[in-house]
């Protein structure tokens, strides 16, 4: 073996029976460091999936939706806009959209009724999302009872339920043909919840929504590029309640780490005065500080990565599900596809590894200067 | 051979509290001998093998190593040694090749086992382990510590931490040992073992250089020559070559 | 075994791991493809804008389509109150499209 590699080899001896001596105390930073990278990296792989999924899934959102806005709320928007907006050049077509919330009185519930287009179910009929069979525990051909707006009840048949793979944007959905949307809601005639608009060309979405907005000062597009981009902000991993929790157990933890780091003892005073008698160099002794740090910042960053993995895209993110949930009756139940961001570990790495590593040495720095004979004088 | 001309050390220089531990020493070590540095504390005993054992620089004077083995001076240069101007990674290399040192308090690293403080010194020299390992092991057997090899040191007596001390020592296969009050700590007993110790180094060829003001040591008929000293100067060398 | 020999074993293990966790997780991108067709064959066909992560209220059901006054709609007093809605901003330009 060569002479470089050796010696770092029984440096690292000698500092893992340093770090042994005192087996509780580095065996609990140990661990509180590995949880901490473990919850920051589930969030970092939970949210990049999540983003990932949503880029992917919404990329076959509508190119455009438009609201009528009312006194300041979403509105229904009279059938005649569509019909001029899809005059509009430049725009594919126009479908009006029917949909709305329900709430189950009976078991808390809040249920997304909504009209697709292309008629998939007759009226009498409904498909569902697993969700809504999960919280009203029926399954195909089943009864479904809604109350409508007019408090009678409405029997609709469950044609279908739809497969649970596609319970992240299906869970909560009722889907029904819009006789049933009339009868339960009784809207006014010609008059839908908003219009999707299909528009060939990306580079005109812009131009028309300019345009419908002119046309039609009470109405708003959202273009899909802003649907889009609602979904690349969400968790964004600065902003956020976990984060602000875990703000707290970061800083908590660099000031025990940096306390525990940098309060270099009179012991290890001594200790380093001993090395450099008997032959160490300060290099020699700043090598042995940077394994110690190295042994408990790496080995926390790689289990606690691994193990986020496995928590988030083998257990689904158990551990996140009470914070998501939230007040939700029906939360849908997904695996994730499994997304590896090397960018953000890489600066989870350095924000983790670097500082930790640091604060060992530095203060060993200033006490490795210490003449070889002063272990010989004291 | 270790040759000091005129060397002097002073403390905090151009200050009020200077004050000059070594006063113009000049004094030749011959090689495989025993030499002692007698005299009373404060008398530079201590920084005088400092200055020897390359872990401080003299004020001025020279200090010359005769044969010794270093990787950056070659056969040929390496007649005399000159150590008072070498930079300070050369002062730390020549000290874990060429010395090995024994400490009044015995300087172990609490915590850690015997064997693995024996082997301290040659961690960083780069050495395979399984090597310096062996060497560790069969000086703790010469020594008769075996049995703790695997004990942290503070589990160990007085006498057998002395042990480890001197294993320590010898551990790179130092040409030169230096002991400063090694006896300091010990009673009669375990002195005389020491020295005994001591006389088996010397018979092997070892240089020994050892401080002290213990009759048990200065008074032993293993040495070679004994230097009186006080207030950093020479009082007097008997036995001398 | 000498015990730097063990720190590299684990960490190379632990690397192993990584790497292991990598390729799981380019092998899982390339099984779910059908599954994401699927799923964006079902976005396209019912013209959905929103993905159902939280069903508490409108508009954290359906955040691309809500307002950045939507907490409001719902009662005069109320506040952002679901822990979801800590998670979930509206898209800047409309913050600057409602702001007074």
């Amino acid at each position: 073996m060569n002479i470089p590699l050796n010696r770092h080899s029984n440096i690292l001896d000698f500092s893992l029976s340093s770090l042994l001596r005192r087996k509780s105390k580095n065996l609990s930073l140990l661990v509180v460091y590995t949880l901490i990278i473990f919850v920051i990296a589930s969030l970092i792989f939970f949210v990049q999936a999540l983003k990932r999924e949503a880029a992917q899934l919404l990329k076959e959102a509508p190119d455009m939706v438009v609201q009528r806005m009312v006194a300041g709320r979403h509105d229904l928007i009279p059938a005649a806009y569509g019909e001029k907006i899809s005059a509009i050049r430049g725009v594919t077509s126009v479908s009006p959209r029917l949909w709305g919330y329900y709430y189950d009185q009976v078991f808390g519930a809040n249920y997304t009724l909504l009209v697709a287009e292309g008629k998939p179910v007759e009226p009498g009929n409904i498909m569902i999302g697993a969700g809504v069979a999960r919280n009203q525990r029926i399954q195909a051909s089943d009864m479904l009872t809604l109350k409508t707006s007019a408090n009678e009840a409405l029997l609709l048949t469950v044609q279908g339920i739809y497969p649970s793979s596609s319970e992240l944007i299906s869970s909560d959905l009722i889907i029904l043909s819009a006789e049933d949307f009339q009868a339960m809601f009784n809207l006014p005639p010609g008059q839908n919840t908003d219009l999707a608009v299909t528009v060939a060309n990306p580079r005109e979405q812009v131009t028309v929504a300019a345009k419908i907005a002119e046309l039609f000062p009470d109405t708003r597009p959202i273009l899909k590029s802003e649907i889009l981009r609602t979904y690349d902000s969400l968790f964004e991993w600065r902003g956020g309640m976990i984060v602000v929790i875990l703000a707290v157990a970061v800083l908590s933890f660099i000031i025990f780490a940096w306390d525990k780091a940098t309060g270099l003892s009179a012991e290890e005073r001594k200790e380093i005065g001993i090395l450099k008698s008997i032959g160490w160099e300060t290099s020699d002794v700043l090598l042995l500080k940077f394994w110690e740090g190295i042994v408990i910042s790496l080995s926390a960053f790689l289990t606690g990565v691994v193990l986020a993995y496995v928590h988030v895209f083998f257990f689904s993110a158990a551990l996140f599900e009470h914070a998501l949930k939230g007040w939700s009756v029906i939360y849908p139940q997904f695996r994730l596809v499994p997304v590896i961001d090397v960018y953000q570990l890489t600066v989870l790495f350095f924000l983790t590894v670097l500082p930790y590593t640091a604060a060992t040495i530095i203060p060993a720095w200033l006490a490795a200067t210490v003449p070889p004979d002063a272990a010989m004088r004291s | 051979m270790i040759e000091l001309s005129s060397v002097t050390k002073t403390f905090n220089a151009d200050r009020h509290n200077q004050f000059t531990a070594v006063d113009d020493v000049s004094l030749t070590i011959e090689p495989g001998r025993l030499t002692i540095l007698k005299g009373p504390s404060g008398s530079g005993k201590t920084t005088l093998l400092a200055l020897i054992g390359c872990m401080a620089r003299p004020t001025s004077g020279r200090i010359r190593l005769h044969n010794i083995r270093t990787s950056f001076f070659t056969e040929a240069e390496n007649s005399a040694l000159d150590i008072t101007s070498l930079p300070e990674r050369f002062l730390t290399e020549i000290r874990r090749t060429t010395f090995g040192f024994i400490f009044q308090q015995f300087n172990l690293v609490k915590g850690i086992s015997a064997l693995e403080n024996i082997m301290l010194p040659a961690y960083p020299t780069g050495e395979n382990q399984a090597d310096f390992r062996r060497r560790a092991l069969e000086l703790m057997e010469l020594f008769s510590v075996s049995r703790h090899a695997a004990s942290p040191v503070e589990w160990l007596s007085g006498g057998e931490l002395q042990r480890v001390a001197i294993a320590r020592a010898l551990v790179n296969n130092p040409a030169i040992i230096i002991a400063d009050e090694p006896t300091a700590h010990l009673d009669s007993k375990l002195s005389g073992e020491f020295m005994e110790m001591v006389g088996n180094l010397k018979s092997e060829g070892k240089t020994i250089l050892i401080a002290s003001h213990d009759p048990l040591v200065y008074d032993s008929v293993l040495a070679d020559t004994v230097v009186g000293m006080r207030d950093g100067r020479i009082t007097g060398i008997t036995g001398a070559a | 075994m000498r015990k730097s020999s063990l720190f590299f074993l684990f960490t190379a293990a632990n690397i192993a791991l990584i790497g292991l966790i990598t390729a799981h997780a380019r092998y899982s991108q390339a099984m779910a493809e059908t599954g994401i067709q699927e799923r964006a064959g079902l976005v396209r066909a019912l013209q959905l804008t929103d993905l159902c992560l939280f069903t508490e209220a409108r508009y954290t059901r359906h955040p691309a389509m809500a307002d950045r006054f939507a907490p409001f709609q719902d009662h005069p007093g109320a506040m952002e109150h679901f822990p979801s809605g800590s998670l979930v901003t509206p898209p800047l330009k409309r913050v600057h499209e409602h702001s007074p």
